[in-house]
């Protein structure tokens, strides 16, 4: 487990009272991901590696590989929906997180 | 009755007890009628009475956020405020409460502008009721110095660690010079030792307090700061007791008078809980029995005491000092509303308006109460709008 996502907590029972942070950290490790409430999958079949995606998600959460295929940083992902919106084969599906 | 007999005002008493309870820091703005408070305590840190930081701020606002932050780096903190010093603390109050810095505050009551008005009403303790702090309300001076000194105990137990309101009603208790009996410091200092910080503000170990959060985390925090409210109530009973073994004076959540075989109540906040129990007094010698139900905690409201009290009654007046504008009743009834509607019996309830700004509350309101209680409880009905008792009408 890594440093950042031991700050990842399950349920309100296991947070420390008062919303503090008590290791605080650079904006590295604030992974913004968590505020993801719809999740972008991406239908590898489906997509024709133009990189509509890529070009336009603000973040950047979409990962380009050498081959121009994409896929999403789910750690900085917001989840705004822009990929799917842009996608035009509809490769990308919005889905509820956990 | 334990303790030492002296006179002194509602605010002097207050002052005291935060002295009594050596406070560490005062962070305050005075503002009518509390001003007698942060004046006193000025006086005993100016005079060596009291070793406690005074900082004169220049706005309640800062008042509440400096009492915040001496609050998380461990001390004992004392302020107080009335009206619009309350109003203009507000945003802060949702702080205090949700990083869950004790602080005892207290409000001297009074009404909000407009029109500009010193005298007592309840819209300020109203208008802090959402926002996470603890509040008890004093009936006469000795229940202000009594409940202020209780309230620190409260506020900092580590099952709590709540900001807590301690409310007198402005100058009917503020400035009203009464009998009380105080403590001797000593046994203040056992009932109410040094506190002890947990996990407070170190330079060596930072934390950071208040931190965006947002979709993820909001709503988890929300549901623990919830959680700590249920507990509220099995410890400040803990604390009534132990006050009570030290001083015999017997504090309650909701304080009854005169509730057996009657079939008729009002409840009440506040020091017109007396004369309320005046009235009854003279109207159970004509044999018209009136309860008085009148409640020393208001937050967390006492629910499950105050159902078991109200379910035994055919109509209760519920009594506010306060207009809450466009709703569907006045705050204190709908927070009793609200109480009893899973009850299994329920009184047919009835608003009444008294006493605004200040307007006197006398024991011929309470029969008019009373005479408009017999009324519904003939009809069987609730009236549908609430009764304004003290206005000027025709």
């Amino acid at each position: 487990m890594s440093e950042a996502s031991s700050f990842v907590l399950k349920s309100w029972r296991e947070m420390p009272p008062g919303g503090i942070i008590p290791v605080p950290k650079t904006s590295l490790l604030n992974k913004t991901g968590t505020w993801r409430a719809l999740k972008p999958v991406i239908n590898q079949a489906k997509c024709i590696r133009c990189l509509m995606c890529w070009v336009h998600c603000p973040e950047p959460a979409i990962l380009r590989g050498e081959d121009d295929s994409v896929a999403v940083d789910y750690d900085y992902c917001k989840g705004c929906g822009i990929c799917a919106n842009v996608c035009p084969v509809h490769a990308i599906e919005m889905v509820p997180e956990g | 009755m334990k303790g030492k007999l002296v006179g002194m005002n509602g605010d002097r008493a207050v002052a005291y007890a935060a002295k009594q309870a050596k406070v560490d820091v005062i962070s305050a703005y005075p503002i009518t009628p509390q001003t007698i408070i942060v004046e006193t305590l000025a006086e005993y840190v100016n005079n060596g009475e009291l070793d406690a930081a005074f900082i004169p701020v220049e706005s309640e606002h800062t008042a509440l956020s400096a009492a915040v932050g001496a609050s998380l780096a461990g001390a004992r903190v004392f302020t107080a405020t009335s009206s619009q010093g309350l109003a203009l603390m507000y945003e802060i109050l949702w702080i205090a409460a949700g990083l869950r810095a004790p602080i005892v505050m207290a409000i001297g009551n009074r009404a909000l502008s407009p029109n500009i008005n010193i005298h007592c009403s309840h819209d300020d303790a109203y208008a802090a009721r959402d926002t996470g702090w603890l509040q008890f309300f004093a009936e006469n001076v000795q229940e202000a110095y009594d409940l202020t000194l209780m309230a620190f105990r409260v506020a900092e137990d580590e099952r709590v660690l709540l900001p807590t309101i301690v409310n007198l009603d402005g100058f009917i208790l503020t400035h009203a010079l009464e009998g009380l009996y105080v403590l001797e410091d000593a046994e203040v200092d056992a009932f109410l030792p040094k506190r002890k910080p947990i996990n407070p503000i170190d330079p060596k170990n930072p934390k950071t307090y208040g931190p965006l959060d947002f979709t993820d985390w909001y709503m988890e925090h929300k549901r623990l700061q919830f959680e700590v409210y249920q507990k509220v109530g099995g410890v400040v009973r803990e604390v009534f007791d132990e006050y009570e073994k030290l001083t015999g004076r017997h504090y309650q959540p909701v304080k009854t008078f005169n509730v057996e075989g009657a079939d008729k109540a009002i409840v009440i906040l506040g020091s017109s809980a007396g004369t309320a129990r005046f009235a009854a007094r003279k109207l159970a010698e004509k044999g018209m029995k009136l309860g008085v139900v009148s409640l020393t905690q208001y937050r967390p409201f006492p629910v499950a005491e105050l159902r078991k009290v109200l379910e035994s009654f055919d109509v209760v007046a519920v009594l506010d000092r306060s207009v809450s504008f466009g709703s569907p009743g006045n705050q204190l009834f709908m927070d009793v509303s609200t109480a009893l509607y899973s009850s299994k019996k329920r009184p047919i309830l009835v608003n009444v308006v008294y006493g605004l700004g200040g307007r006197d509350f006398t024991p011929l309101h309470v029969e008019r109460i009373y005479a408009a209680l017999e009324e519904v409880q003939r009809k069987g009905e609730a009236p549908e709008e609430s009764l304004w008792v003290g206005l000027r009408e025709g």
